[in-house]
């Protein structure tokens, strides 16, 4: 409990502290938001590749230096291309085509941060450097918060439906490579924001486990995007604290309290009904 | 009417069926029938642009299809779709109402009513709530056919509508397709039991990599073209339980 007192205390005193938990909760809510449309349209590999993906752009913009947000947007973008066009253009299956695609991207994004930078920010990159956040990476990291909120509410409908049922929209002459690719830029900018939180690394757990653990919850989308922006608030906080007190880097300790929420929800969320499977296999 | 003119379609280098000229008549209920892998969804999918043709075009009262995309519903073919997505009934049915809302507008009252009212047409108002996943295959292909009602479209097609569903539902998709008839609607459905050819439809396609025949039903159903699509046993078998039952 002393630890808890220390950590208000902290935070009233020290503005890094505040930064921190700003930031958190801003990428708790948008890597909420947009990892739940990922899972549900089965892209959770989609999603780990476009995280990765954006290091050559990280890398680019440190060496030029221009906003990484460009930099990730570029890469990530391409990067996304490129795995829609070896899919469609061969015989090789998505996730093959992800799997190519995404770790040259990451190859070449090492490649060019040891050229053109130091070994710890490699880390920062990597495993995210919450406690060193700045204004401007506030104010970044809130106008990525807008796009997502303005980009969610304006194309919910179309959102939902080509989630559920691509076909069907299709039919209505519904632009859904549109609606793709605005999703994956959507993405690339959300991965920009958590890298600093969590690292590149982790970016994916808070895309998925949030939405994984909203999912066991609720049968209704705007209910899961609200749960899985929450759990994603929730993570955030709570792995701070720790990372404050214990001194735990900041990812790994977001990421964990976000698996540990998932864990509570596998075993007791009426959708999952642990028990009762588990009752039904016993007998 | 629904005019299918020179229409060739393949997936890779053998085309799946050439040059297939057919008419689709509105106020009729049309049934396409045709062995397995005939090209019977191939034809349907090339007719609502969803595989672009080779060759050949399809116009509607003389307009291109793409002109009028919004005037179509589309039942698919046993759907993969996600059952443990998070939505209901209800929201699936108003989805029907996305196509002519458009961008940037959302469901309001008008749209919702039209949900409803659909639902009610096809015996599955108490069920509005109720998760996608928690239905039978019937109740969720009931579900599909009251989308396609609020869609309002002037053509409506069904691939396969009846397999694996349960009579009562079967019943309540045929009276919406009798409905649909009595509107002037242009009705197409592909189908397998041959049984019942004759009692659902008005007019009838047989399909097998090519147009064997089409026509009025009774016309076009007979032991000659069942023969040449299917087989000579299926043909004779169908046929003489059918003189012996008169
Ligand atoms: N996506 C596809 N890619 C390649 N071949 C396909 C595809 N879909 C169908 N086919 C082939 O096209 C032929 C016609 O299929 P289909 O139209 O589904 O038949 P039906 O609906 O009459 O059973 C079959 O030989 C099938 O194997
Ligand atoms: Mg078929």
């Amino acid at each position: 409990m002393a630890s808890l007192i220390d950590f208000f205390n902290a935070l009233g005193k020290y503005d890094f502290l505040q930064s921190a938990l700003l930031t958190a909760i801003m990428v708790g809510i948008m890597s909420g938001i947009i990892g739940s449309f990922i899972i549900l349209r089965g892209m959770s590999l989609m999603g780990d590749a476009i995280s990765h993906a954006v290091l050559p752009g990280v890398a680019v913009a440190y060496m030029f230096g221009f906003n990484i947000l460009i930099g990730a947007s570029v890469f990530g973008v391409l990067a996304a291309l490129l795995i829609g066009f070896v899919a469609s253009r061969s015989k090789i299956k998505t996730d093959t085509s992800i799997g190519v695609v995404f770790s040259a991207f990451y190859a070449l994004g090492f490649i060019l941060i040891s050229m053109a930078e130091s070994s710890t920010n490699l880390h920062h990159i990597l495993f995210g450097n919450i406690l060193a956040v700045s204004d401007s990476d506030i104010m970044t990291t809130a106008v990525v918060l807008g796009i997502v909120i303005l980009f969610v509410v304006i194309f919910y409908k179309e959102l939902l439906v080509t989630s559920f049922d691509e076909t069907y929209a299709k039919t209505y002459g519904l632009k859904v490579q549109v609606i793709h690719y605005a999703l994956m830029l959507v993405l690339t900018l959300v991965t920009v924001s958590a890298l600093q939180t969590v690292g590149i690394i982790l970016v994916v757990a808070m895309l998925i486990t949030p939405a994984a653990t909203a999912f066991l919850w609720t049968d209704k989308l705007v209910t899961m995007l609200v749960l899985s922006a929450s759990v994603g608030v929730v993570s955030a906080i709570t792995g701070l604290y720790f990372s404050y007190t214990f001194n735990w880097a900041s990812g790994p300790a977001i990421v964990i309290v976000a698996a540990m929420l998932f864990a509570l929800s596998f075993v007791f969320s009426p959708k999952q009904n642990f028990f009762k499977l588990k009752r039904s296999v016993a007998r | 009417m629904l005019n299918v003119k020179g229409l060739t379609v393949a997936y890779d280098d053998t085309p799946v069926f050439s040059d297939v000229a057919v008419k689709f008549n509105a106020g009729k209920i049309t049934g396409i029938i045709g062995p397995n892998g005939a090209g019977k969804s191939t034809l349907i999918k090339a007719i609502l642009n969803l595989i672009k043709a080779r060759e050949g075009q399809v116009d509607y009262n003389g307009q291109p299809m793409k002109a009028v995309q919004k005037q179509v519903a589309y039942v698919e073919q046993r759907k993969d779709l996600d059952l443990t997505f998070p939505i209901d009934v209800f929201d699936l049915v108003l989805t029907g109402t996305y196509g002519k809302l458009g961008l940037f507008k959302s469901p309001g009252k008008a749209e919702k009513a039209a949900s409803r009212s659909a639902l009610e047409q096809v015996s599955l108002s108490e069920f509005s709530k109720r998760q996608i996943g928690n239905l039978s295959g019937g109740q969720l292909q009931r579900v599909f056919v009251a989308r396609a009602i609020v869609q309002q479209a002037e053509i409506i097609i069904l691939d396969e509508p009846f397999v694996g569903i349960d009579l009562q539902s079967e019943t309540a998709i045929m009276r919406i397709l009798k409905q649909w008839r009595d509107e002037n609607k242009t009705i197409i459905v592909i189908h397998h039991d041959l049984n019942k050819v004759t009692k659902y439809f008005d007019d009838l396609v047989i399909l097998n990599h090519g147009i064997v025949d089409y026509g009025p039903a009774n016309e076009v159903y007979n032991p000659k073209n069942i023969e040449s699509a299917f087989s000579a046993d299926l043909s004779s078998v169908l046929f003489q339980e059918k003189e012996g039952a008169q």
